[in-house]
């Protein structure tokens, strides 16, 4: 064999390597995605710039809820050096096993990701932290902030802000592990404004993990865009004061300006300190309201269904003036109740016969079981007469959940035909089945904001926008179409001044004689809840000034009686705070703010 | 005597450029792998770039110098070149300064001097010297035994530094045996297999689809690849052997394809088998070719490295932007994983290009090799080309993870004085030889 064609077998050898290293490189360069990906990881480091959340405002631009600056403990377990875990944990005053854990979920997480090792801290406890943690490798603080509410109020409608859930997360890509969100009433329904946009760094950091400048001079970074502040129709003012004033009374208080549905106040007690759910101590003083016998996690206002009681008359007088049913001159008799086969419907002793305008000063149950009948019997059937009823009563926002700007509501209950149907069987009820609809008893349930919004329909004379608690978004008006289009009863306008002036005489001449404070034209109604389980509640809704409603209130006290024994004074008392800005009856006020109807029981 | 001039107008161009071309692609990346914005210079020699381009004019000017002596004079010489790096060698084990727990390095004032690093040139010459010398038609067992301890005797003194890298790198003079019919095609065959197991080892795990559905083991792309190389070389040897030659070149041919597919088919039955591999031999196999994290840890230079020249994608991230090389991710990358910064900042392109010229370079010396009358000239080059191919191939295996890690230079490319002068040295002696061609007649 010819010794020089042996280059040939050396040239294949050279030729192949090559192409085997080629080869390689293709694959490793081209092909596999893996090392670009590890080479981002581990070279790159981003920082999430956390947005600061929007603020809320009172409708007099007084902060309602803040912020305050808190500090996550961050960690990058690969950078730990000689840790004293021992020393840790006192310094954080957490136990050291629990430390441990954390530790070990940090790097089982990621070695070179910053973890949260200890979250929330308050600004009295960083102070002591920040002083020594540059001693700690592999530690360092990240500012963050958390909710403040500077006068505790209003806790129910502000709602909290909690963890993100998984289910979330899933859905919304925004969110990460361990990011905030608005998980009930205001905060979860404007979480999209509030929010902000989060902003990114991402820095190069070099085998010390010390950072060497920007990710491609910073082109992908982000800066954090602040949440929109937003201004509630609250009142401060009102809100303390009715809250001072259902102190250890379980009940609600809504108030509302009729013209643009905007809510004024909303009352609730048992309440809780909205401070309570913010920051570390969140879960666990949520287990502690969750299981507190009192319920002070209960929306009433909006969750809380109660017959109307005799505040529902003034809608079926409106109604029955709108169909015919009733005149100005209609005159009922009324002999202590109303009787229908061998039962009565009992009433209290006053005049009679008597007129429209008298039933409602007096509050006769006898002229509206009349009312209610002559309405049902307009329909060739009951089920004919029902369904025109129902039909008027439901544009008062009966029935139906409102859609407000907060979570939780309910409907409430307003029954349809079916209901009665199958109950009684179709075509065997009548109107004097139903007869307790009359005086606003019975199958109906009605919340103290659906009450408020139907005082609100009738300081308006026939309509109303639905009620809402947040006015505007970074200083402009709402434009959701749900509080700009306004619901209209169909009932004119003339029949409302009918049932008006008599709400104005119930003030100065009626049931509602205490509500009375100077010379305003009030408007109001009493009313009281059956309660089958004890004392009835006690309701008073009213409005002011009589020809320009500035405030329609619903005030629910329970389990204490007639309504204008608490609920009317206290009425009074919102009224005059809102319109005149003070009280002038210290000693109505004092009775008010001191009375106890709560433990008493 | 010819005039300088005349000198350097005779040396192979191609050589010389693709030489100068890899210095200076060197020098740059050097610049690149420890730039830093406090010492922007490239000529800063308080720097490692700095210090390489004084060794590059070091060099060049010393390149220059030899190719002012004679062909005759090196192959006259050849003998007591030999002997005085042996001297350095037994030297450096004495008196010489420790370095990575290894004796290589004699400390003269601030620079440092390898005397392994001069040892692969002088055994290159000394080779050369005795094989062209004795002018033997046939080589029999005595002049294999000689050049045998011609190579061994460097190697083991290099082996007591202990110094395994460039100890593998005399084992590439087994091409210059081979190629001189010391050894025959068996034992080159045995070296091909070898290299076929390593080859199916390493991708045994990689599954490669072709199509949708189509998902096939790495065994099968090998034997594929052996196939197309056979079916190349089979028409190499129809165009370029003379016919009297072929039937047994191509007898050769189909061996090495067929025994190159039954390794293919053996290996990958072997791994693959339970019962002939115990679960410990396996672990050692996977963590040897990647397979597996290594449990000691060791395996943290090789992902580095990979990561940095995966990352650098087709094109590459561009000059100075070699973020895990700047950042000191890959270690000792001025050095041993020099290729890092060529994959991470000029990417598939420019590290395919970086090899490509390394392949020119060798087949460029191979074909000058064979134009010499001077078998001296032939043997030296030969020798050369395997010394460069050995140090491409365990430095860059490396890098990409298809080598073990062993501490070797990239030639002309990694910064450092003694390999540097080597090489160069390596070069310009080859150059000077390859320009007295027309004048040899022997
Ligand atoms: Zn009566």
């Amino acid at each position: 064999m010819n010794l020089k064609d042996r280059r040939l077998l050396v040239i294949v050898l050279f030729m192949l390597i090559t192409l085997v290293f080629i080869a390689r490189l293709f694959q490793l360069q081209v092909l596999d995605p893996e090392w670009k990906v590890k080479a981002a990881q581990i070279t790159e480091r981003s920082v999430t710039k956390y947005p600061s959340r929007g603020v809320i405002f009172d409708r007099e631009g007084r902060l309602l809820v803040g912020n305050i600056a808190v500090y996550d403990l961050m960690v990058v377990p690969r950078e730990i050096e000689d840790l004293d875990t021992l020393a840790l944990s006192r310094l954080l005053s957490v136990d050291v096993d629990e430390m441990k854990s954390r530790l070990k979920n940090a790097s089982d997480y990621s070695t070179f990701k910053p973890t949260a090792i200890a979250k929330q801290i308050p600004s009295d406890e960083y102070v002591n932290i920040s002083e020594v943690i540059g001693d700690y490798k592999g530690f360092y603080t990240q500012v963050r902030s958390m909710r403040s509410y500077p006068d505790s109020l209003a806790a129910h409608a502000l709602g909290y802000i909690s963890e993100v859930s998984p289910g979330r997360m899933e859905k919304d890509s925004y969110y990460r592990l361990g990011d905030y969100i608005g998980a009930s009433g205001v905060e979860a329904i404007y979480e999209d404004a509030v929010r902000g946009e989060k902003g990114v760094e991402i820095m190069l950091v070099d085998v010390h993990n010390n950072v060497r400048g920007k990710f491609e001079g910073g082109r992908y970074d982000s800066s954090s865009v602040s949440g929109r502040n937003l201004t509630s129709s609250l009142d401060i003012e009102l809100q303390k004061f009715g809250e001072a004033l259902m102190r250890n009374k379980r009940g609600s208080i809504v108030a509302i300006e009729p013209a643009t549905g905007e809510i004024l106040a909303m009352v609730n007690n048992p309440a809780y300190d909205p401070n309570l759910l913010v920051g570390r101590v969140r879960s666990s003083n949520y287990g502690v309201l969750l299981s507190d016998a009192l319920k002070p996690l209960f929306n009433r206002a909006l969750q809380a269904k109660y017959p109307p009681g005799s505040t529902f008359k003034l809608v079926n007088a409106l109604i029955g003036l709108q169909l015919g049913a009733v005149t100005t001159e209609t005159y009922h008799s009324c002999r202590s109740g109303y009787y229908f086969g061998s039962r009565r419907l009992g009433c209290h002793s006053h005049a009679s016969p008597l007129k429209l305008d008298y039933s409602i000063i007096t509050s006769c149950n006898g002229y509206y079981c009349n009312v209610f009948k002559d309405i049902i019997e307009l329909g060739e059937t009951a089920e004919e007469g029902y369904k025109v009823w129902s039909e008027y009563v439901s544009r008062f926002g009966i029935g139906s959940k409102l859609h407000t700007d907060m979570t939780g509501e309910v409907e409430g209950l307003l029954p349809g035909v079916s209901y009665y149907d199958r109950f009684y069987g179709s075509g065997r009820w009548k109107a004097h089945t139903i007869i307790s609809l009359a005086i606003g008893q019975g199958e109906l349930g009605v919340t103290p904001m659906q009450m408020a919004n139907m005082c609100a329909t009738i300081a308006n004379r026939g309509w109303y926008y639905t009620p809402h608690i947040i006015k505007e978004i970074d200083g402009r008006p709402l434009t959701d179409s749900t509080y700009t289009v306004k619901h209209e009863t169909g009932i004119d306008r003339k029949n409302y001044d009918i049932v008006i002036d008599a709400m104005e005489q119930v003030i100065i001449r009626g049931t509602g004689r205490g509500v009375k404070y100077d010379d305003t034209a009030i408007c109001g109604k009493t009313g009281t809840a059956q309660n089958p389980h004890g004392k009835d509640h006690s309701i008073f809704i009213a409005f002011a000034p009589k020809d320009d409603p500035k405030i329609a209130i619903a005030v629910y006290v329970e389990n204490v009686g007639f309504g204008s024994t608490w609920a009317a004074p206290i009425t009074s008392l919102m009224i005059e705070k809102f319109l005149t800005g003070e009280t002038t009856r210290p000693a109505v006020e004092k009775r008010m703010l001191e009375a106890d109807l709560m433990h008493a029981h | 005597m010819r005039t300088r001039s005349e000198i350097i107008g005779a040396v192979d161009k191609p050589v010389l450029l693709i030489y100068l071309l890899l210095v200076l692609l060197g020098w740059i990346n050097i610049y690149a792998a420890n730039y830093s914005v406090d010492y922007p210079s490239i000529f800063d020699t308080s720097r490692e770039y700095g210090m390489q381009f004084l060794w590059i004019c070091i060099g060049l000017a010393f390149g220059v110098g030899l190719l002012m002596f004679s062909g005759e004079f090196f192959r006259k010489n050849a003998i007591l070149i030999y002997g005085g790096v042996l001297l350095l060698l037994i030297a450096v084990l004495i008196f010489g300064r420790e370095v990575n727990g290894a004796k290589s390095w004699f400390g003269v004032g601030g620079f440092g001097i390898q005397p392994s690093e001069f040892a692969k040139m002088a055994t290159a010459l000394v080779i050369a010297a005795y094989l062209s010398d004795i002018n033997m038609k046939v080589k029999g067992l005595k002049e294999l035994l000689i050049t045998i301890l011609l190579i061994g005797i460097p190697s083991v003194l290099i082996l007591l530094q202990p110094d395994a890298g460039t100890l593998l790198v005399f084992i590439g003079f087994l091409l210059v045996m081979y190629r001189e019919g010391l050894i025959g095609n068996i034992i080159f065959l045995g070296i091909g297999l070898v290299f076929v197991t390593i080859t199916t080892l390493f991708f045994i795990k990689t599954e490669w689809t072709l199509a949708e559905g189509l998902v096939v083991n790495s065994g099968w792309i090998i034997s594929l690849l052996i196939i197309g190389l056979g079916v190349l070389a089979f028409s190499f040897v129809k165009r370029f052997i003379l016919p009297r030659f072929r039937k047994q070149n191509i007898r050769g041919l189909i061996i090495i394809v067929i025994s190159s597919l039954i390794t293919v088919g053996a290996i990958t039955l072997i791994y693959q088998s339970d019962s002939i591999l115990k679960p410990h031999h396996k672990t050692r196999i996977d963590v040897l070719f990647g397979h597996m994290e290594d449990p000691s840890g060791a395996g943290y230079n090789v992902t580095q490295s990979k990561t940095a020249i995966g990352s650098g994608g087709l094109l590459g991230k561009g000059f100075l932007q070699g973020v895990l090389t700047k950042y000191k991710y890959v270690p000792m990358q001025s050095t041993d994983f020099i290729f890092c910064t060529v994959g991470e900042e000029w990417g598939f392109i420019g590290s395919s290009a970086v090899l490509i010229l390394f392949l020119a370079l060798l087949l460029r010396i191979i074909h000058l090799a064979e134009n010499q009358r001077s078998a001296f000239t032939r043997v030296y080059s030969y020798a050369v080309a395997s010394i460069i191919f050995m140090h491409v191939l365990i430095n860059v295996g490396m890098a990409i993870g298809l080598a073990p890690v062993i501490g070797i230079p990239l030639p002309f490319f990694s910064y450092g004085g003694s390999s540097f002068l080597s090489f160069t040295a390596m070069m310009f002696i080859l150059l000077r030889l390859d320009s007295e061609r027309l004048e040899v007649f022997r």
